[in-house]
């Protein structure tokens, strides 16, 4: 029950900083559904490139676990990296019976709750959009939970190691952004050059935006179950990574 | 004239003290850089591929590589200026009281300004022409009126880092960052960056010709695609009397807020 | 001709008169203090001395110039070391100097060459090249002092100097400030360390609630608001509620006799025949204690022992 109470420590600091995030969170991809969702999406939709899908539905289970991730991942960097190095908060909870896997423990079920709000809001926005398909639609919120916590283990990894806050500016841009960008949210990873396609399947956001979509449109193909596994393996690898970074920083 | 030279020497202090903190840091120099290439690639080339043959512009068929490539230069220009000037000059005045510490010397408010912006100018400058080059390499730029984006694109700079400089004189904490940041989100998305304003309903499409960065776009734009008409000296005149109402508010802000 | 001159100089902000009209005259060569409780006015007075504040009201001359018309000219002249170190934590110890140099107009060959020197004489040339932030206090404080005297300035401005300071940062801090006054630069400095104050300062101002109460050097005040020694006199736990009577048993002993909460101070011109006469009339203090007058004497006196903060 020591996880249980720094899931509440989290909580109560979430209080005090809710109203920022709602516009991250839910509102950024809103906005992102009416420009390119709409706004490119007419033009899409008048060609035909992806045969009966119209854009936005395509789009709208890509973006509901790109802002997973992203979420998951922003929460995993700042605030760890500041309960280390400027309030220092986890060495207090060090002196407490509380141990590492109870720190983790509580922030990563924070991460979940605040990824299934999220994911639940955008369910809502995508029936306003008409992109509700197939009642299979609410197997997209487990997908995004899934891609948030496997996305966070090694995120809190490298917060956990890193001396400067400097370091995450570059992450952002070197690495959460190209993801967000290149992972199959915007259009098929097949157009990609030939070069960088097998870099996408590597990408834990590509197999989420996979069966996302399958879960989205209630329609399953055999590689399914895969995407589901590489993402636990993903999930499970990280756990590890951040609880050996996070006692190693503890002990300095 | 003679203070006036004194004056610029005590402003490019101000610029060699950003460059000797950035030798540090080249990462995030560069990294700055490629941010909008990579929505170049995504959206105006990965998307692009999905409208091939049906994107059109006023009726016109367009690439729509060409139509997103000029946004993301406008759009870098604009963000480049605003994390110097508001972000960065914002931190510096509140938190690290590193200006109490430069004003003890013959420098004064104003000078402090024009440093900072010289640098965000510079940097920002930077970013374009790069950015420019990587258009002309990928065939994005069809006359040679696309050189003069360079210096559009320094408008565009100027402009927004009055504005910020002004901005960051108002606010009182880094929460407050979070709506400007909001705003600059949303001009990223709907000034006519990633589709034409003529799908947006009419009053969409009025509040958003109002705002900076549509005139950015639609100046740049009109720049690297040939598509020079009078209507480009409208945009310049917007910018430029936006960089002025915002330096104006931001000197006479600066002296007040620094010499209390 | 003296380097600076206030004439009925204020401050205000707002509703608050920070400074409510003072008189100062600080001479070349001479170290000169601004003493006072905080919230005293020192601070605000500093400030527009250094012109980074403008005056409300009143006169102001620094160098014969005045700061509301020619601050950079001033600027270029003084030497400031501000309360808090503000120094540029993006910076190196090094390059802290040699940027500041530059917005004086100074070369970089001179700027580099100037700032090895500083380093030296602050006993930092082995940090040249570290990060700021993990200097210790004291560190920091003298690199802040280097920095000041980066332009070679007239007068050097230190508002509260070795605040914070442990000991032994604080004596090294003290004796470079006095081999910069061997050297005929002017220092101004406010402090509320009386130690300090009797250190450094050759004459001094008490300032208090916005206004000078006392003027003078060191030994001057002393002898004009206190005696030549005080002797603090304790009792024992069950004799406290007494001390008002056994005060009045004194009467007459010393030029003054203070009652505080836990001791009598008896203001006398010798001590030992205070000591003396305090035995002769039966009076058995639990301890004694014959000490030399401070300016923490003058100042609380003048100042009152309330707690201002």
């Amino acid at each position: 029950m020591r996880a249980w109470a720094c899931y509440h420590y989290e909580l109560i600091g979430y209080r005090r900083t809710w109203k920022g995030s709602v516009f991250s969170q839910f509102i950024v991809p809103v906005l992102f559904m009416l420009s390119i969702g709409l706004g490119v999406g007419t033009y899409v939709d008048r060609g035909g490139a992806l045969g009966a899908v119209d854009y936005v539905s395509y789009l709208a289970p890509g973006l509901l676990v790109s802002t997973a991730m992203q979420l998951a991942v922003g929460e995993s960097t700042f605030p760890v990296f500041s309960n280390f190095e400027w309030s220092r908060y986890y060495y207090a909870m060090q002196a407490t019976p509380v141990r590492v896997r109870d720190v983790l423990g509580g922030l990563l079920g924070f991460l979940l709750t605040r990824v299934l709000v999220g994911a639940g809001a955008f369910l809502l926005v995508m029936a306003v959009f008409g992109a509700v398909h197939s009642p299979w639609l609410l197997g997209t919120l487990p997908v995004a939970g899934l891609v948030g916590l496997a996305c966070a283990g090694p995120a809190i990894a490298f917060a956990a190691r890193v001396t400067s806050a400097a370091n995450f500016s570059l992450m952002f841009r070197f690495v959460l952004i190209p993801l967000s960008l290149f992972s199959g949210v915007f259009f098929p990873v097949e157009r990609l050059p030939g070069w960088l396609e097998p870099l996408a399947y590597v990408s834990p956001l590509w197999h989420a935006v996979e069966l996302s979509r399958q879960f989205a449109f209630g329609a399953f193909t055999n590689a399914a179950s895969w995407h589901a596994a590489y993402l636990l393996v993903w999930l499970v690898a990280g756990w590890f990574l951040a609880h050996s970074s996070f006692t190693r920083r503890l002990q300095k | 004239m003679l203070t006036m030279v004194a004056q610029a020497k005590r402003a490019s202090a101000l610029f060699e003290r950003n460059v000797v903190v950035y030798k540090r840091l080249p990462w995030n120099i560069v990294s700055g850089f490629f941010e909008p290439v990579l929505y170049l690639f995504s959206i105006g080339i990965g998307v692009g591929a999905l409208v091939s043959g049906t994107f059109t512009v006023d009726g016109e068929p367009m690439s729509y590589a060409l139509f997103v490539a000029p946004a993301m230069m406008a759009q870098s220009a604009m963000s480049g200026a605003m994390i110097e000037s508001a972000f960065n000059l914002f931190g510096k005045m509140r938190y690290q009281k590193l200006y109490d510490a430069f004003l003890a010397t013959p420098v004064g408010p104003n000078e402090i300004a024009w440093g900072e912006l010289s640098f965000a100018l510079a940097r920002g400058g930077a970013y374009s022409a790069a950015f420019l080059v990587v258009m002309a390499v990928m065939d994005l730029t069809t006359s040679w009126w696309a050189v003069l984006a360079l210096p559009g694109a320094l408008l565009i700079g100027l402009a927004f880092g009055g504005l910020g400089m002004a901005i960051a004189t108002f606010l009182r904490s880094w929460q407050d960052f979070d709506y400007v940041t909001g705003i600059m989100y949303v001009m990223f998305l709907f000034s006519g960056t990633f589709a034409p304003i003529a799908l947006f309903p009419a009053w969409a499409q009025w509040l958003v010709q109002v705002t900076p960065l549509y005139h950015g776009v639609e100046l740049l734009r009109g720049l690297t695609t040939g598509q020079v008409g009078p209507g480009l000296i409208g945009h310049a005149v917007y910018l430029a009397a936006l960089a002025a109402i915002g330096l104006t508010i931001a000197s006479r802000r600066m002296g007040k807020l620094l010499l209390k | 001709m003296a380097l600076i001159t206030a004439r009925g100089l204020q401050k205000r902000f707002g509703d608050l008169t920070a400074v409510k009209g003072i008189d100062v005259q600080v001479e070349p060569g001479e170290a000169f203090g601004f003493l006072g409780p905080n919230g005293a006015g020192k601070s605000s007075t500093m400030k527009m001395i250094g012109c980074v504040s403008p005056r409300t009201a009143g006169e102001l001359s620094i160098l014969g110039l005045d700061p509301a018309t020619h601050a950079a000219e001033i600027k270029a002249r003084l030497g400031v070391v501000p309360q808090t170190d503000n120094l540029d934590v993006e910076l190196s110890v090094l390059e802290n100097l040699t940027v500041y140099a530059r917005f004086f107009g100074i070369s970089r060959a001179e700027a580099r060459r100037r700032a090895l020197e500083l380093l030296e004489f602050v006993q930092l040339t082995e940090r040249a090249n570290d990060r700021v932030e993990p200097l210790s206090g004291g560190m920091k404080r003298r690199l802040t002092i280097a920095r000041a005297l980066i332009n070679e300035p007239e007068i050097v401005l230190l508002d509260e100097p070795t605040t914070g300071l442990d000991p032994q940062a604080r004596h090294l801090v003290w004796e470079r400030l006095f081999r910069l006054k061997q050297r005929g630069v002017t220092l101004v400095l406010t402090t509320h360390y009386m130690d300090e104050a009797e250190q450094l300062c050759d004459r001094l101002v008490v300032m208090d609630g916005g206004k000078i109460v006392a003027e003078g050097s060191p030994r001057e005040l002393i002898e004009r608001h206190s005696t030549r020694e005080v002797v603090e006199l304790r009792f024992s736990l069950n004799e406290m509620d007494e001390l008002g009577s056994i005060a009045e048993k004194l009467d007459g002993i010393a030029q003054r006799i203070e009652t505080l909460p836990d001791r009598l101070l008896l203001y006398a011109a010798d001590g030992d025949a205070a000591i003396a006469e305090v035995h002769a009339r039966g009076v058995v203090p639990a301890s004694v204690l014959a000490r030399r007058s401070t300016l923490e004497d003058v100042f609380l006196h003048i100042t009152g022992r309330t707690l201002v903060d």
